[in-house]
């Protein structure tokens, strides 16, 4: 199964896999994580099939497609958190740096520190303060690190977040006192003071208002000079507006979700290659 | 051992060897000693039950549970008094708790503003950590005394006043629980507030009501200390609810201290009976309280 | 009132903004509200009378005694003078030994419960705790009596014995006395302190876990840092009120605490607890001092059982105000 995949990742024509149209990957190098034939289950349920990707470093990439189809399924596979859920199982690999972060040594709490996510409900830690929140990351590996340390380490993270002058005098107070927006930012930053390689957002703004969702929309865009980031968002706009790359998703006839194609956002949107991919852009669906 | 090379190597993401290895075997530790608590605590729990289930069944026989008892000194002699007894006692105790339980859990978690609420919320907290022994006190002082006469009735109160609290306190939490969208959907058909709360909020935090009548009934069907001084006990069976009567609870404590060894194995037959009303109860409450949500 | 008639009471939209105002209180709604008010004024009554009662009739005792009930160690019927300091001692001593074995052990199987046990085990061994919750103190008395106090007496006490110098192991092995209480304390305790804290561990909202695993934490470290400093009032709560069962637990304490009533160190010693005293005296005390002093008595274990919860609810709101306020 492994070699077979390596083959289609290497010698690749949109007719070599079945049901699995993709378009042409734009560099040649290869991107920061490689998707080659994930599937995963949920107990007996298959929610997502073969999918084979590649996400490209320091860009951002959109994850589309009507609800239900695996997106979010399929991004919590990028840094393990799949597994976490009841029954959670995956076949495949994702290689991170050429090495399968799927492989039987390798650690998810590792993998997880080098790949942060972002959830789609804001979730500060309630019985910490907005400082414990950012380092409650660096917390788990620093045992012995100096206050000044951490205090660098958080600033800078509320400032990449563009959350530092509305929080910088609020330090202290609880995580959940600040408004849905700024709580959302302060995962953000929470994510990024361990300084991940990528950065996985699961519909990062569907439970805030619009104002909190352009500021994010505006803080990924700074973000990515640094970061690599896949978010899944089920609003078209936003992935035209933030992403380079897109990639579609859509439940195939046993309702397990595929990739049907994926490449640079603008050419996704203005010539798809797959008819499936035209009908959703264009609303037919979804 | 997990393959550590696929660890970043960014300055503040230092996961040196030592620090990363300390917090798996940390992990393992915590892990392996909670399931030993679990494995503790269940075994000297399942003791206790197994020894009063074997040795409670091999003293039990149909004398037992059909005859009174017989004098002190007599061998032989049952306890069928007794069991009617609690009985009895369960459901006067619960006639007086429930409604004023359930009103009082649904007042403070639908009506109460908040500072009424907390404070409610902590006399109920009081009274359910008052000791039942105190309670029997103070039941033999305002009714006992008055009354000239140990009796049913005021051993129903002390029972009441020890599971008003559990159900009230259950109650509100299970209310609390229900979320806030299931009210605002229901105001929004045009029904009644208080219809509203019997008809779609209470339904909704059905399972931890019953839940908390279940602890209630079960603990004062056992309980002991309150009737002490309440329902004293009875040679003549049950005589009315004006007049003392014997529970299955009392007749293990006055046994198990006895010095006849007929006796101590009526305690351990009466211990069977007891456990067996008492898990009864809470796994039929368990099973009618699921059958509802499915 | 029929269905129709409750249609046109429409709820004007900006009333539903918080559900706990009413915003068209109709008639029925008044009754049933007054109604379930009038209930809750009932079950506030009850602990005021309690009060009110119990200081009344322990004024025989208070007034005779005074502060010396509290430091005297007499107990003395014919003589009709009376002193608490044993039985408060033991009642503070047995309930803490309770604690000490209980919490660990509860704390342990409330995460293995909620966070490591797979659910084919989980669900079972959940009730079958709750289950045994349902035992009654006398039973497990009864089952202290004769099962316990022999295992305590030998090989228990005797090994303990042998940790010479400590003045907690001191005497002859008698089975019953603080150590067979404690002991039957925390079996009783166990599945209180684990049951609420299994409730709050598991009001812990999924995305909480999620998050801290999401920033590379192992299992304990989420359990450590997510999970239990949410729920942790929850926790602090089921603490206590394990130990309120302690302090006024009766009948099991009572049949194997050997009831008598002086002060010693040793947990080997039978001793007496303020329930204990009352439970096996009641019965026999004559009006007036006799029985002022043990509703005198059982007052005191109101009053320590009530400064406890205090005391813990304080601490919790301590504990989130300190946090909040730290610079």
């Amino acid at each position: 199964m492994k070699e077979k995949t390596n083959n289609m990742i290497h010698n690749i024509t949109k007719e070599d896999i079945p049901g699995n149209t993709y378009s042409e990957h734009p560099e040649d190098e290869k991107g920061i994580l490689e998707v080659q034939g994930l599937s995963a289950w949920y107990g007996k349920t298959l929610a997502i099939k073969n999918i084979n990707m590649s996400i490209r470093s320091k860009g951002i990439m959109a994850i589309i497609g009507p609800s239900g189809c695996g997106k979010s399924t399929f991004i919590r596979c990028l840094n393990r958190m799949h597994e976490v859920a009841h029954g959670g199982r995956t076949e495949g690999c994702i290689m991170l740096d050429g090495k399968d972060i799927y492989a039987k040594d390798t650690d998810p709490v590792v993998i997880r520190r080098r790949i942060g996510m972002v959830f789609q409900k804001p979730a500060p830690f309630p019985t910490m303060s907005v400082f414990d929140n950012v380092a409650a990351g660096l917390k788990l590996t620093q045992f012995w690190s100096r206050r000044w340390e951490l205090e660098e380490v958080v600033e800078r993270s509320l400032r990449q977040a563009a959350l530092w002058d509305e929080v910088k005098d609020k330090l202290h107070q609880s995580g959940a006192s600040l408004s849905g927006g700024q709580q959302q930012r302060l995962c953000i930053a929470r994510a990024i003071a361990v300084q991940p390689e990528i950065i996985l957002l699961d519909e990062p703004c569907s439970a805030l208002d619009p104002a909190s969702t352009l500021k994010i929309e505006d803080l990924m865009r700074d973000l990515v000079t640094q970061y690599s980031i896949v978010i899944v968002t089920h609003n078209m706009q936003q992935a035209a507006r933030v992403s380079d790359m897109a990639g579609f998703f859509l439940a195939d006839q046993d309702r397990a979700g595929i990739l049907i194609e994926y490449g640079k956002t603008s050419q996704l949107f203005t010539n798809p290659k797959d008819k499936r991919t035209e009908d959703y852009i264009t609303g037919r669906f979804g | 051992m997990a393959d550590d090379s696929l660890e970043g190597g960014k300055e503040m993401n230092n996961l040196n060897e030592r620090g990363h290895s300390r917090r798996k075997w940390l992990n393992r530790v915590m892990l392996v000693l909670c399931g030993t608590a679990t494995a503790i605590a269940m075994l000297m729990l399942a003791l206790i039950l197994g020894y009063a289930l074997i040795r409670g069944i091999s003293y039990l026989n149909l004398t037992i549970l059909t005859q009174a008892a017989k004098p002190v000194g007599e061998t032989g002699g049952g306890m069928r008094n007794e069991i009617f007894g609690t009985l009895i006692l369960v459901v006067l105790g619960s006639i007086i708790a429930l409604p004023i339980g359930l009103l009082a859990g649904i007042y403070v978690a639908e009506y109460a503003n908040p500072n009424v609420a907390a404070a409610i919320r902590f006399t109920a907290d009081i009274l359910a950590g008052v000791p039942s022994i105190v309670v029997g006190v103070f039941v033999y002082a305002v009714m006992v005394i008055p009354m000239h006469s140990y009796s049913a009735i005021s051993a129903g109160v002390a029972l009441a006043i020890i599971m008003v609290p559990i159900v009230a306190r259950t109650a509100e939490e299970s209310l609390r629980l229900v979320p806030s969208s299931m009210r605002e959907a229901a105001l929004a058909l045009g029904i009644t507030r208080w219809r509203a709360i019997v008809g779609v909020v209470i339904p909704g935090a059905m399972t931890g009501i019953i839940t908390g009548i279940m602890l209630g009934v079960a603990r004062i069907a056992g309980e002991t200390a309150p009737l002490l001084f309440t329902a004293l006990g009875s040679q003549f069976g049950v005589q009315g609810l004006l007049k003392p009567i014997g529970s299955l609870s009392l007749l293990i404590y006055h046994y198990a201290l006895s010095p006849y060894p007929s006796q101590q194995q009526q305690a351990w037959a009466g211990a069977f009976l007891l456990i067996i009303l008492v898990l009864g109860i809470s796994i039929i409450v368990r099973w009618a309280s699921n059958r509802k949500h499915i | 009132m029929s269905i129709k008639q409750d249609k046109h009471n429409l709820t004007p939209p900006t009333s539903m903004q918080s559900s706990r105002f009413s915003g068209h209180s109709g008639y029925s709604d008044k009754i049933f509200s007054n109604l379930t008010l009038f209930f809750t004024i009932i079950m506030v009554g009850i602990l005021v009378a309690l009060v009110f009662v119990l200081s009344r009739d322990a004024m025989p005792a208070i007034d005779k005694f005074g502060f010396s009930f509290f430091t005297s160690t007499m107990w003395n019927p014919v003589k009709d003078i009376y002193g608490a300091l044993p039985a408060i001692y033991g009642t503070i001593l047995s309930s803490l030994i309770g604690l000490v074995i209980a919490v660990p052990i509860s704390m342990g199987a409330a995460i293995f419960l909620v966070e490591l046990a797979p659910q084919w085990l989980a669900g079972p061994a959940s009730f079958v705790i709750e289950m045994l919750a349902a035992i009654p103190s006398v039973i497990i008395g009864l089952w202290g009596l004769y099962v316990l106090v022999p295992v305590v007496r030998n090989p228990i006490e005797k090994w303990l014995g042998h940790l010479s110098g400590l003045p907690f192991f001191q005497g002859p092995p008698f089975g019953v006395g603080f150590l067979s209480a404690g002991l039957l304390l925390a079996i009783m305790i166990i599945p209180i302190i684990t049951a609420v804290t299994r409730d709050a561990m598991k009001a812990v909202p999924h995305e909480q876990r999620e998050a801290m695993y999401a920033l590379g934490a192992t299992r304990w470290e989420t359990i450590n840092k997510a999970v239990l400093p949410y729920c942790r009032t929850g926790i602090v709560g089921a603490v206590i009120l394990g130990l309120g069962r302690a302090l006024g637990e009766t009948m099991a304490v009572t049949m194997v605490i050997g009831n008598s009533y002086k002060l010693t160190a040793s947990l080997f010693s039978p001793g007496a607890t303020i329930a204990s005293t009352i439970a096996s005296q009641f019965g026999e005390a004559t009006a007036g001092v006799y029985t002022g002093s043990l509703i005198e008595l059982a007052l005191i274990l109101f009053g320590v059982t009530l400064i406890v919860n205090i005391i813990a609810r304080t601490l919790v709101w301590r504990m989130t105000a300190l946090k909040a306020a730290k610079k």
